[in-house]
């Protein structure tokens, strides 16, 4: 056996959630929503001071990745993701793109563009 | 304000703009279903077992054969072009995840409201949620094998609901039908927007 494995899922986290955030909570600087689509710089990236779930979300989002996703996949809460995306961002790793805010309401450009999606499905 | 779009310049080209719709509605009423029938991967959700634990908690008349609910995300996503991806999110169908709620609807296109016409009460609070927030919504009154047929008129009295908000009667296990439900919402929610000069449109 994998010395790395030497429990199984049903052990469960061996790293509590907040752990991994040292205690942070999100920045609200950032308003990373649940849909913000995330993507990695590949040429920007130096591992130095990254836990396992950055490089995870980093290697994830070599394609655009919701923020929502990424939590299912990596298997930590959502406020965490966003906590690691922050740091990512600020550190120039990753690009992201949210969806627009209540003060300017999704256009009607857009709102046609999905309508006419809709209607090829 | 600070941008959440970083080196917008590059953003725009390569990453999508997310845009969101809410699928709400009471415990049971087919909200997972729905994300199901229409989205691209499977509905990604995070879903604990309500049996013991939810004795005395959550009632679950006319829904005996449900044994599961969504306690937190649960989500679906419709690639609509390279540069525009549609995810959408199923509120959490209990009380106690209501802090979920103004998240999902944040910056969201509207909400299918879905309703079981066994239990409409259950989608009272949704209802209301939507209409204070002044968020676009329609009500997608989910028609069950068995549950009593009801016209559009007795559904409107029953949830109080305002003349402008569309009804439909759907099935949620359908992918037609629920890609309908969004097409009903996405033009409603047009509707509620004013025109850019010069451009013609199929939205009402």
């Amino acid at each position: 056996m994998d010395e790395d494995e030497w429990y199984d899922e049903a052990a469960g986290p061996l790293v509590r959630p907040y752990a991994i955030t040292r205690g942070r909570i999100p920045d609200s600087e950032f308003e990373l929503d649940l849909a913000t689509q995330v993507m990695a710089i590949p040429s920007t990236q130096d591992p130095v001071g990254l836990t396992p779930e950055h490089l995870a979300i980093l290697q994830l989002c070599k394609r655009p990745f919701s923020v929502a996703e990424l939590g299912v996949y990596i298997k930590i809460p959502i406020a965490v993701v966003k906590v690691l995306c922050g740091d990512l961002i600020e550190r120039g790793d990753v690009i992201v793109r949210s969806p627009t805010q209540p003060e300017q309401a999704p256009d009607y450009e857009l709102l046609q563009a999905v309508l006419d999606g809709l209607h090829k499905l | 304000m600070v941008s959440t779009n970083y080196d917008a310049g590059t953003s725009e080209n390569v990453i999508p703009t997310p845009v969101k719709i809410v699928v709400a509605g009471g415990f049971g009423a087919g909200k997972t279903t729905m994300v199901g029938s229409v989205s691209e991967i499977s509905p990604l959700s995070t879903e604990e077992l309500m049996t013991q634990a939810s004795d005395g908690v959550d009632d679950i008349t006319g829904v005996e054969r449900k044994t599961t609910t969504t306690v937190a995300l649960d989500f679906g996503r419709i690639t609509i072009s390279p540069h525009t991806v549609l995810y959408l999110f199923g509120t959490p169908g209990q009380d106690r995840f209501w802090y979920m709620w103004d998240e999902l609807a944040r910056g969201a296109i509207g909400t299918v409201v879905l309703v079981d016409t066994r239990r409409l009460d259950s989608s009272f609070a949704a209802i209301d949620f939507f209409e204070r927030r002044k968020i676009p919504f329609i009500v997608a009154v989910n028609c069950f094998d068995g549950a009593d047929q009801y016209d559009e008129e007795e559904i409107r009295r029953a949830l109080v609901i305002a003349p402008h908000v569309p009804v439909l009667f759907f099935d949620a296990r359908q992918r037609e039908s629920s890609k309908l439900a969004l097409i009903k919402l996405v033009r409603y929610a047009m509707s509620k927007l004013p025109k850019p000069a010069g451009m013609v449109s199929s939205a009402g």
